[in-house]
Parts: structure tokens; C-alpha cells; sequence
């Protein structure tokens, strides 16, 4: 299989209040098409690997390789463009924009990346929207929506640019079981059938255990 | 429409209460501000108009000399002098030749020689003391505009009548006269002459009105027991009034005369006048940096407000040059709205003002239209609200998502 994320021995330390080797040569690899979930104890360190992972911090020492290319020394405006181009964000918290509608939060990082024409993002956007059974919310402001379905409307948003990765930070963290297994379905599916990565912090052991690899760390380590 | 808009107008529209309060500051600073710099530059005019009824741009004259030491020896400890002014005549020696090297400097206009005397206008009982100026009429009002004071008579008679005299509106109140009477004057050199009035003028400034009149320059001679070559003062006028000093130094060379600019001979005017500007500038500045603070303010508490907004769109991958953009795009679009609505109001407010009488000196309140204070104000506010809109985005760019991401 091709591999799409690679870190070698990657080591990050806090500095502030005090001196904290937060990771430890951590060396990791995914594969494309997988989804994989990461787990540990909460502190461990699983966020902090996954923001280096996800090129916005990049504070760390080691490398680290997306799609076979080194991402550790780029500057800050190539990886964004590279972000807007291949990741795809889920959090725990949607981060939607409450102003704009929903069809207009799926658009925005197409819109940032501009290959298309508005009119093609739209109705990719609204492509995403229908998949993810929001198509009637599709003009809401994204304010106006439940708890569940703001968070599928943030994974359409992830989606809308075709990225090589998904990352999410605990994606499931604020559902319930029934809204947990729709996401599930939903990676599950990009992964095996869109061939793209999912990689997921998660803290529920069902999630995990369906995934088609588990990284546990603890301390900072992988185990 | 650039995703950057996009996002910068959506946010306008949804603080569309805060976005109206600091418009409506800038629509204020800005139209006070070009209200107050076009009225400073009315007053300027009105008090430089008020000075060049009764000044030329420069004088040419004979400055007093003082007497030397005898001795010229710096060791000699205990010299007494005593310094007088030299009692030399005040004549300028060969008026027409100096008149002729004036008239070459290209920044010249008009050149006229003058005759002042002090006076006794003498009517029946009643006396007062004034200055007659000897003029070549044609000359002199090409220099002060006479004839647009004139409110009885005409200026121009005094040219084919060599005994004429026009006078201020005060002196002809006082002794009660109209042009056809005749007016007795003493002059200091004990010279009694019978002039008859062929004009009046109200130039509007108090103590011209009530002391001058004009004469024939032939006539001022005679005040003075002196013949045609007596010239006292050649005054000039030039192109620009304001480079007066550098032309007046220019003549000086050439004639070895003292020439002195308006602004000297109204020296504490013109300081008077640089004093309002410089307040009046300093203070409309500073209003136009206020309205520029509330700007500032309402993107601070945006951008605080969106630090989420900002974060997810970082993270999404736009750089910091787009955030930058997002918010300085709303501080341009307050300003700009601000800016245009305090050129209207500042507009309305110049041509309802100008036709407001006031009276006295004054008469129309002194504002006027001027292009380059309204560039300058429009200039001033867009620059005032690009920084204010900038300081704020910039610390929008640099929000760290991670950071965020983390609460
Ligand atoms: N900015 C920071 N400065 C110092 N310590 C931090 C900072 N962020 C996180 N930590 C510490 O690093 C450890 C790992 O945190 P995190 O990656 O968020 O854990 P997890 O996501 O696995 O719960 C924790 O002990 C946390 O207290
Ligand atoms: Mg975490």
C-alpha cells in the first residue's frame, strides 16, 4: 500500500511553566485508505501528535512526510496551501461559522483553493450536504442546526477539497451513540470506498475497536 | 466575489450595529475635519484680504541708519557713543530707475511709488489726524482694488482731478461730507491745502476707514514741500503673496533698499494666523484620530469575537496575509462609508454656512470650498482607517490555531 503520513522519531517538548518531553520518538505510518484511531489515556499526548501531524505545529524536532514529502522546514503560507490542498479537519467542536450558511461552510476552503468556479463548489458542496443527509439544511445558518448535525456539516467542510487525509480530534466526542455510529459509517466508507485516510483521536472503545488499526500511546510514546 | 470579501462583508453585515457606530465616527471626524480646514483657510483669506486693502505685498524703502563709533578700535575700553539715527533724507534716490529694475523680476506684477503723509483733515471746527497717501491712481488700485470699496463717487476722478481726494467712509461721517465738498488738510511740514472730495470707500477695516485718504501723488509732494523725484516707498506686488520674503530679499539685492514682505510689516497678524492654523490642524487631526480609535476598537472586539472563526480558517489553510485581509477589508469598507458621508455632510454644512451673514467685518461667514482640504481630509481618513483596520488584523494573523484548538 502507498504510504500517505510518515513521522520519524519525532520529539516535542513543552517549555512553559516547566521543561515536559511531551513525545518520544515517535515514528509512525499510514497507509492511504486506512482508517486508523489513536488512543491513550487523556494527557498523553494524542492531540499534540496530531497537530504536527496536521502541519500546524511546528514546533518539534524529527521529520515528518505527507504524500512522500517533507513537511518539517516548510514555511507557514506553503503549509497552509498544502492543508487547504490534502487535510481535512474534524474536531471535537465543529468550528463552524455561524454567520454563513451551511452550503457556504462546506464552500469556504474550496473557495480558498479556487480551482473550481463557484458554481461547480456550490454544487459540489451541496453534493456533500445531500451524501451526509443535510440536504434540506443546505441554506440554514450553520447556528440554526442540532449538535449532530453541525458536526457532519464540519465533515462535509473536510471533505468538499477531496484530501488525501482526515484528521479528526476526538470527531465524536460531543455525540451520541446513534450520531457516533452515522460518523463512523461516514469514515468508514471515504476510507474503504473514496480511498482516502482517516486518521481519528478517539476516547470511545467501540469507535476504535471498528477502525482498521488502533496507534495506543501512553506518555508520550507509542505502545 | 474573493472568498476574503466574502467573509469580510459577511461579518460587517452581521455587526451591522457596532459597523454603523464607527462610521458614523469617522463620518463625523471627517467632516469636521475638512469643515475646519476649510474655514481656517477662509479666515486666512479674510485677514490676508483685510491686510492687502491697506499693504502691499512689499515695500520698498529707505531704512533709518544709525551713526558709527569714531573710533573703530576694540581695545579702547572706555569710548562713549551715543548712536542716532543718521539725519540723512528717507528718499529713495532715483525712484524711476529703481522702479524700472523692480519691474524686471518675472514675479512681479504691479510697481507704484508712494508718498505717505500724516495729516489734519480740517473741516470747519472739527479736526482729525490721518494719513494721506499719494498714489498714481491707475496704479494703485491695480494694487488694492480701490474701486471695488467705493461706496459714493468714483476712484478713477482722481485722476483728472488733481486736486481730488477720496477718503474713508468714517472720516466723511465725522465731518459730514459727500463727495463735491471740500476738505482743508494741515500737513506735518505746516502745508494748508483745499482738496475736493470725488470719493468715498468702506474698506471695512475700522481705522483705515476713520484715518486714510487718498491722493494724487503730485499733491502728497506738496504736502511735503518736496518735487516730483520725492518717493518715500515703491510698493510692489507679486504673482504668489506668499513668496513675498524671498522676492522681497531678491529686490533688496538689486537695489540696496530695504524691501519688507507683508507678512514682516504684519508680523504679529501673520504669527496670529500661524497660532489658529496650527490649533486648528492639530485639533482636527487628533478628531479624525478619535473616529480612527473606534474603528480600531470595534475590529479588536471582532476579531476576539472570531477567534475561533480565525483558527478553523488557518487551520483550512488561509495564510495570514488572507486573515490580514479579511479585517482590514471591513476597516476600509467603515472608513470608505464614513468617509463619503463626511464629505457630503461637510459639504452641506460649507454651503449652508457660507450664505449665513455675520456682519461687522466679516460679513458672509468665512468658509469656503477648497479641493486639496477635501483631498487631504479624504486622504487622511482612508490612511486613519487603514491602520486602524491594520493593527487589529495583524494580530488576527498571527493567532495560533493550535493554541485555540487546545481550549
Ligand atoms: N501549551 C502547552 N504547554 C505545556 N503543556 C502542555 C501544553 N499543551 C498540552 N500540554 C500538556 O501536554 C500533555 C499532552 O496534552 P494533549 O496532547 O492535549 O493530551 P491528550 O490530547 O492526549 O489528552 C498534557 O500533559 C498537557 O498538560
Ligand atoms: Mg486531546
Amino acid at each position: 500500500m502507498k504510504s500517505i503520513l510518515k513521522t520519524q522519531l519525532v520529539n516535542k517538548f513543552f517549555h512553559d511553566p516547566n521543561e515536559f518531553h511531551v513525545l518520544k520518538d515517535i515514528s509512525i505510518e499510514v497507509d492511504k485508505g486506512e482508517l486508523v484511531t489513536l488512543v491513550g489515556k487523556s494527557g498523553c499526548g494524542k492531540s499534540t501528535l496530531l497537530y504536527i501531524l496536521s502541519t500546524m505545529d511546528r514546533d518539534y524536532k524529527g521529520d515528518l512526510y505527507l504524500d512522500n514529502e517533507l513537511m518539517t522546514h516548510k514555511s507557514i503560507d506553503e503549509l497552509a496551501a498544502i492543508r487547504n490542498e490534502k487535510i481535512g479537519f474534524v474536531f471535537q467542536f465543529h468550528y463552524l461559522l455561524q454567520e454563513f450558511s451551511c452550503l457556504k461552510n462546506v464552500m469556504i476552503p474550496a473557495l480558498r483553493l479556487g480551482k473550481l468556479s463557484p458554481q461547480e463548489i456550490e454544487a459540489k458542496a451541496y453534493e456533500r450536504l445531500k451524501t451526509l443527509g443535510l440536504a434540506d439544511q443546505a441554506l440554514k445558518n450553520a447556528s440554526k442546526l442540532s449538535g449532530g448535525q453541525q458536526q457532519r456539516v464540519a465533515i462535509a467542510r473536510a471533505l468538499i477539497n477531496d484530501p488525501l487525509i482526515i484528521m479528526g480530534d476526538e470527531p465524536t466526542g460531543n455525540l451520541d451513540s446513534k450520531n457516533t455510529a452515522i460518523v463512523f459509517e461516514i469514515f468508514k466508507d471515504l476510507a474503504h470506498n473514496a480511498g482516502q485516510t482517516i486518521i481519528a483521536v478517539t476516547h470511545d472503545e467501540d469507535f476504535a475497536q471498528k477502525s482498521d488499526r488502533i496507534i495506543e500511546m501512553k506518555d508520550g510514546m507509542i505502545i | 466575489m474573493n472568498i476574503n470579501t466574502d467573509i469580510a462583508k459577511t461579518y460587517i453585515f452581521a455587526g451591522k450595529k457596532q459597523t454603523a457606530v464607527a462610521g458614523m465616527g469617522v463620518l463625523l471626524g471627517m467632516a469636521i475635519y475638512i469643515f475646519m480646514n476649510c474655514l481656517m483657510l477662509a479666515l486666512d483669506r479674510s485677514s490676508t484680504s483685510v491686510i492687502f486693502k491697506n499693504n502691499a505685498h512689499i515695500r520698498v524703502y529707505k531704512e533709518d541708519k544709525m551713526s558709527k563709533p569714531l573710533v573703530n578700535d576694540s581695545t579702547a575700553k572706555y569710548l562713549i557713543i551715543n548712536p542716532k539715527v543718521l539725519p540723512k533724507s528717507n528718499t529713495i534716490i532715483n525712484p524711476n530707475q529703481v522702479t524700472e529694475t523692480i519691474l524686471k523680476n518675472k514675479n512681479v506684477t504691479v510697481v507704484t511709488p508712494q508718498v505717505n503723509s500724516s495729516v489734519f483733515y480740517n473741516n470747519g471746527k472739527s479736526q482729525i489726524s490721518g494719513i494721506a497717501v499719494g498714489v498714481k491712481p491707475a496704479e494703485a488700485n491695480a494694487m488694492y482694488n480701490i474701486n471695488s470699496t467705493i461706496v459714493s463717487g468714483d476712484f478713477k476722478s482722481l485722476t483728472s482731478n488733481p486736486n481730488g481726494i477720496v477718503i474713508g467712509v468714517g472720516i466723511s461721517t465725522k465731518m459730514n461730507l459727500v463727495v463735491g465738498n471740500n476738505l482743508n488738510l494741515t500737513s506735518a511740514k505746516g502745508v494748508n491745502r483745499t482738496f475736493k472730495v470725488v470719493g468715498i470707500f468702506r474698506s471695512n477695516v475700522r481705522t483705515l476707514d476713520d484715518s486714510k485718504s487718498y491722493i494724487n501723488l503730485a499733491s502728497a509732494q506738496q504736502l511735503q514741500k518736496e518735487g516730483a523725484l520725492y518717493i518715500t516707498d515703491i510698493t510692489v506686488n507679486i504673482k504668489n503673496p506668499d513668496d513675498a520674503k524671498a522676492v522681497g530679499d531678491e529686490i533688496s539685492q538689486v537695489t540696496g533698499y530695504k524691501a519688507e514682505s507683508w507678512q514682516e510689516a504684519n508680523n504679529s497678524m501673520v504669527t496670529g494666523n500661524k497660532m489658529r492654523n496650527i490649533v486648528g490642524s492639530l485639533v482636527s487631526s487628533l478628531i479624525l484620530l478619535v473616529a480612527g480609535f473606534g474603528i480600531y476598537n470595534i475590529l479588536n472586539m471582532t476579531v476576539s469575537q472570531k477567534i475561533n472563526d480565525i483558527a478553523i480558517l488557518k487551520a483550512m489553510g488561509f495564510r495570514g496575509k488572507d486573515v490580514v485581509r479579511i479585517f482590514v477589508t471591513q476597516a476600509l469598507a467603515v472608513g470608505i462609508l464614513g468617509v463619503i458621508g463626511g464629505v457630503l455632510l461637510a459639504t452641506v454644512l460649507i454651503s449652508v454656512l457660507q450664505h449665513v451673514y455675520v456682519g461687522g467685518d466679516i460679513g458672509y461667514f468665512p468658509i469656503e470650498f477648497d479641493g486639496s482640504r477635501f483631498l487631504r481630509g479624504i486622504f487622511f481618513g482612508l490612511i486613519i482607517t487603514f491602520f486602524a483596520g491594520y493593527f487589529p488584523a495583524r494580530k488576527a494573523a498571527k493567532v495560533d490555531p493550535v493554541e485555540i484548538f487546545r481550549k
